[in-house]
């Protein structure tokens, strides 16, 4: 009974890590229809700006929670103006240049930070599931994997940002012609999806050795489950995080980790297969 | 012209040799020693003390009036923990630098990735690296240590202290693997066995699952042989859950990326470790070799000094003496002379060249954490490399050139 | 015939570009630009003409790398394992490439799907460091990889390795038959037929086509020459691992292609081998990182030159001197109303952002 409690909370831990680190790319991907291919590297660069406030002496919740989203949301408006912005509407030339902005990243970081392992200790400790000890942060991951999709399904159904943000994506003409500054809104909507990151980069700061190039590790994942999601940000990212995690975790428990990785990656092909032109189609009615 | 950038390169020599000049001042009189080292990476942790430990031994040999009156002069390449630039680099160093020696390799796969493009342009090469074993090649120093002398040493202990049951936890890699399978051969050699033995990738750092895994296997104690530094997550992690408390380990390479250091007194205390060098050593050549190197690099940065960098300094004393020998560096007369039993008196003790092998005999301590040091349990003087002596013999079969694996 | 006689005549121009340019460079850094060469022009085919965006040139790269590897150590003799080093990948890329085409996948999913048959084949190869993973004599060495395998030498002289010298002439004259052999493929009806798919598929399938297959051979084309590629590659460098299939070098390929310029032959090639030797000089020093150069190259090209060098050069060239190459500046013409891999958005809310 404990052993299927435990596998039930990592399992959820693996679907929480994965919603943590696409929803940023979700939101970029579709609601402004840019695929971010630096987005590995805004989860790197929220990883050292918590290590480096809390390096600094701030506390470290703050510095996960607050700092990491904000540095990572500011420099998404400077991105935003700088090289997205003449790109809008051409996705193949988005990817290219956030690809290259990816390399600038990790060129930038190697030369601040250093080519180096760097590390903060976990600042929760475990606690017992009958005879088993389990991680305190594993848990807290998951409540804040969820809570943050709770938020951004509240923000695009029920506020007159996510409204006029919706509004714009679907036809921004018309929402221009109703007044709405769409490039405002273009904006707005791509530092949220950028301080998203910057979040799941400060909060899995802890659990991973961070490195400039790191975001390698993570850009395919977030990709995979984004385009494998389906119609809507919130609930298309959950159900495929949902169903990857879940296939990944069982492999893990009855293989290897890498058996793990691998069947994670075969679903997502499978998928796509089956729903071959069906979810690119499905993006674009833009619900939540 | 010539004659005046001739001369000039002769004044130079000697601030060339020190490896802080640049390229332009090399001197065709010095000898040249190639170096490919990860400075930069995830393996950074382990090279950056082993290219100041190199820096130290040259500068001192050249202080010393350099091997036969020429000084030795490094070239280094930061192979940035890719195994695609060691063959890269140990190419440029055959070929274009045409060195007279090659230091290097920290990974045992960098040192497979290079050691066919030495044996090939008959170049030496010495890796001092403690190592899974088994590498037959007699264009090849090994002289870190090998299971025979660690893990032999390790597992009756852990197996002493704890009980019969492990489980094993290794990189997936020729170190690993074969290092797991060492780590069996030891443990039923106590009547012991492992459970279950489990393979990580080197950029895994999440190990979540695999924690929740341990627990149900319910070890009586862990044996890791992880390696660089998304690995350091597992001990992290491991702590975190508050496990450590309850199931001990034993390791094979904690401590060689001074993992000791970065973690707590608390996630790090009461780990199991055997290593040829204890930096509690009070030789005269360990109190020697401290205090160069907190001179040179800053009395801080004494911490750092870990066991594969001063068997890279080892190492390097070997060449040297071997040099000195042999009158020169040609490559025939340089191995003949190091089969003839070369020893040094090093930081870690005695290391004597196993002509057989080409391996190295040396002491072995089983040590213990304790607040962020590596503590002395007891001592094992003069180890032989059994596990390579038992399938190499270099002497009948000097054209061998492979790896020998234990099979279980 | 007058494709013909500008083949050879652009073939002899390269075989004076060969002789010339060991006197810049080192032969074992320029026999890398020209394998780099290679696999640029193996992408610059399918993306440029097929309009294919293949996030995944790497894994038929590193399929080429590692069958000539394995084959070699089997066969004891690199030859056959040269051919089979284009044989297989492009097997691959047939069987990808009608799993995908003929499944209709979007230029998104393509994508995707490319990208992640690479990271399955990479995380794969990188879990094989067991002695269980075999094929005949030849360890998969898992993270290691395979060193040591017997490489290229002389077809009359089994002694006389292809290393320096040798191996850099041979990769350019093998460079210059993939250039030539392209082009006159493009100027066969198949080529004029794949250029027509990417122009308007729709109107190809109607007119009776079977535009899927089509795709799917000049994909397979592409896998053989990225396979070629791979198999030069482990001849230069002695040993074949993982990295071989990592993004970052899928990454390296497509921004060759764009920098060079999509739509054309040489320009890939060009970008490649300017950019590989800029990556080599900057890889010589540390005062500034390599991918950040690299990354400020790709964003100015994307935002700037978004046809890449070749074609801006060729047009400047073509305004500088009226009056010659009407037919090239037709050919520019046609290749700037085309955006590569460019999808049609639909309602997409371009209005506010049109370019």
């Amino acid at each position: 009974m404990a052993q299927l409690a435990v596998f039930v909370l990592d399992t959820l831990y693996s679907v929480a890590v994965l919603v943590l680190i696409s929803a940023g790319l979700g939101i970029i991907f579709g609601m402004v229809r840019v695929i971010n291919l630096a987005h590995g590297e805004f989860l790197v660069l929220g990883g050292y700006s918590a290590i480096t406030a809390h390096g600094l002496g701030l506390n470290i919740w703050l510095s996960m929670l607050v700092v990491a989203p904000l540095v990572v949301g500011m420099f998404g408006v400077v991105v935003e103006r700088l090289i997205i912005r003449p790109l809008y509407g051409r996705l193949v030339n988005t990817m290219l240049a956030t690809w290259g902005l990816s390399l600038v990243m990790v060129g930038g970081l190697n030369m601040i930070f250093g080519n180096t392992t760097t590390g903060i200790p976990l600042p929760v400790g475990g606690f017992s599931v009958g005879g088993y000890q389990v991680s305190g942060y594993n848990l807290l991951l998951i409540v804040l994997a969820a809570l943050q999709m709770f938020v951004i399904w509240l923000v695009l159904g029920c506020t007159r940002f996510g409204l006029l943000a919706c509004g714009t994506m679907q036809n921004a003409s018309m929402s221009a012609a109703f007044g709405v500054n769409s490039s405002r809104v273009y904006m707005l909507t791509f530092a949220c999806g950028a301080a998203l990151s910057g979040l799941a980069g400060g909060v899995l700061a802890p659990l991973i050795g961070l490195t400039p190039g790191g975001g390698a590790n993570y850009i395919a994942k977030a990709f995979i489950t984004v385009i494998s999601g389906g119609a809507s940000v919130v609930s298309g990212l959950v159900a495929s995080a949902g169903l990857f995690g879940t296939v990944s975790q069982i492999f893990t428990a009855v293989a290897t980790p890498i058996a793990g990785e691998l069947a994670l990656l075969v679903v997502a092909i499978l998928l796509l297969r089956a729903l071959p032109s069906g979810i690119s189609g499905r993006y674009f009615r833009n619900r939540i | 012209m010539k004659v005046t950038r001739r001369r000039f390169m002769q004044n130079t020599a000697a601030l060339a040799a020190l490896g802080a000049a640049p390229r332009w001042a090399e001197s065709a009189d010095n000898i040249k020693l190639g170096s490919v080292l990860d400075r930069s990476g995830i393996f950074d942790a382990y090279g950056k003390p082993m290219d100041r430990a190199e820096r130290l031994a040259v500068e001192n040999i050249n202080a010393a009036g350099g091997l036969n009156g020429r000084m030795v002069e490094i070239i280094a390449y930061d192979t940035q923990s890719d195994m695609a630039l060691y063959t890269q680099y140990s190419q440029q160093l055959a070929r274009r630098d045409r060195v007279d020696v090659v230091h290097g390799g920290i990974l045992s796969a960098s040192r497979e990735a290079i050691r066919p493009t030495l044996r090939k342009n008959n170049i030496p090469y010495f890796y001092n690296v403690l190592y899974e074993g088994g590498v037959c090649d007699r264009n090849i120093f090994c002289t870190g240590i090998t299971p025979a002398q660690q893990i032999e040493v390790l597992i009756p202990a852990a197996v002493g202290r704890w009980g019969k049951k492990a489980y094993i936890l290794a990189a997936d890699y020729n170190y690993g693997q074969i290092t797991a399978k060492w780590v069996q051969h030891y443990l039923e050699q106590q009547g012991a066995g492992a459970i279950q033995t489990d393979f990580f990738p080197l950029d895994v750092s999440d190990f979540s699952a695999t924690i929740t895994k341990i627990q149900s296997a319910a070890p009586d104690m862990l044996i890791s042989a992880l390696v660089g530094g998304a690995h350091l997550s597992f001990y992290r992690q491991w702590a975190a859950t508050g496990m450590n408390a309850r199931i001990p380990m034993a390791s094979t390479t904690l401590g060689v990326g001074n993992e000791h250091i970065v973690l707590t007194p608390e996630e790090g205390n009461g780990i199991l470790v055997a290593y040829n060098y204890a930096q509690s050593g009070n030789s005269p050549a360990n109190q020697e070799f401290l205090s160069q190197w907190g001179a040179k690099y800053g009395a801080q940065s004494v911490e750092e000094i870990h066991e594969i960098a001063v068997s890279h300094y080892q190492g390097i004393l070997l060449w040297a003496e071997a040099v000195r020998r042999a009158g020169g560096v040609e490559r025939d007369a340089l191995i003949t002379t190091l089969e003839s039993g070369i020893q040094v008196e090093g930081p870690s003790g005695r290391v004597t060249i196993d002509p057989v092998t080409h391996h190295a005999v040396l002491d072995v301590h089983l040590m213990e954490l304790a607040n962020q040091r590596l503590k002395v349990v007891e001592s094992h003087p003069q180890r032989q490399p059994v596990d390579t002596q038992t399938v190499c013999d270099l002497k009948k079969n000097p054209d061998d050139n492979r790896q020998y694996e234990i099979g279980i | 015939m007058a494709v013909w006689q500008q083949t050879v005549g652009a073939f002899l121009i390269g075989l004076v570009i060969m002789a010339a340019l060991p006197l810049v460079a080192d032969y074992y850094t320029l026999t890398l630009l020209v394998v780099y060469g290679i696999l640029a022009l193996s992408l610059g085919l399918i993306w440029g003409y097929g309009g294919i965006l293949c996030f995944g040139q790497a894994a038929f790269f590193g399929i080429g790398g590692y069958t000539f590897a394995i084959a070699a150590i089997n066969f004891d003799a690199a030859w056959p394992a040269l051919f089979l080093a284009v044989a297989v990948p492009a097997l691959f890329a047939a069987v990808l490439g009608a799993m995908m085409f003929y499944g209709r996948l979007g230029d998104v999913y393509l994508a995707v799907v490319t990208l992640v048959v690479t990271l399955i084949l990479f995380k794969f190869m990188n879990a094989t460091a067991g002695q269980e993973w075999v094929i005949g004599a030849a360890r998969l060495g898992g993270f290691n990889g395979i060193p040591g395998f017997p490489t290229l030498h002389l077809p009359w002289d089994a002694q006389a390795w292809l290393i320096d010298d040798r191996l850099y002439y041979f990769c350019f004259v093998l460079l210059l038959l993939c250039l030539s052999g392209c082009r006159l493929l493009l100027a066969s009806s198949f080529g004029r037929i794949i250029i027509g798919i990417r122009e308007n598929e729709t109107r190809l399938q109607l007119l009776g086509y079977d535009t899927h297959g089509f795709k799917t051979a000049l994909f397979t084309v592409g896998g053989g020459l990225a396979g070629l590629a791979g198999a030069l590659f482990a001849n230069w460098s002695e040993i074949v691992t993982p990295g071989l299939f990592s993004l970052g070098q899928s990454a390296e390929i497509i921004i060759w292609v764009l920098i060079g310029g999509v739509g054309t032959l040489i320009g890939p090639v060009i970008g490649a081998a300017l950019l590989g030797w800029l990556k080599f000089v900057f890889g010589q020093q540390s005062v500034i990182d390599n991918s950040l150069v690299m990354g400020v190259l790709l964003i100015l090209v994307v935002l700037r030159l978004p046809r890449g060098l070749l074609p801006a050069f060729a047009a400047l060239a073509a305004r500088l001197l009226p009056g010659r190459g009407g037919g090239r500046r037709r050919r520019l013409l046609a290749a700037r109303n085309h955006r590569p891999g460019e999808t049609p958005t639909g309602h997409e809310g371009g209005s506010a952002h049109g370019s």
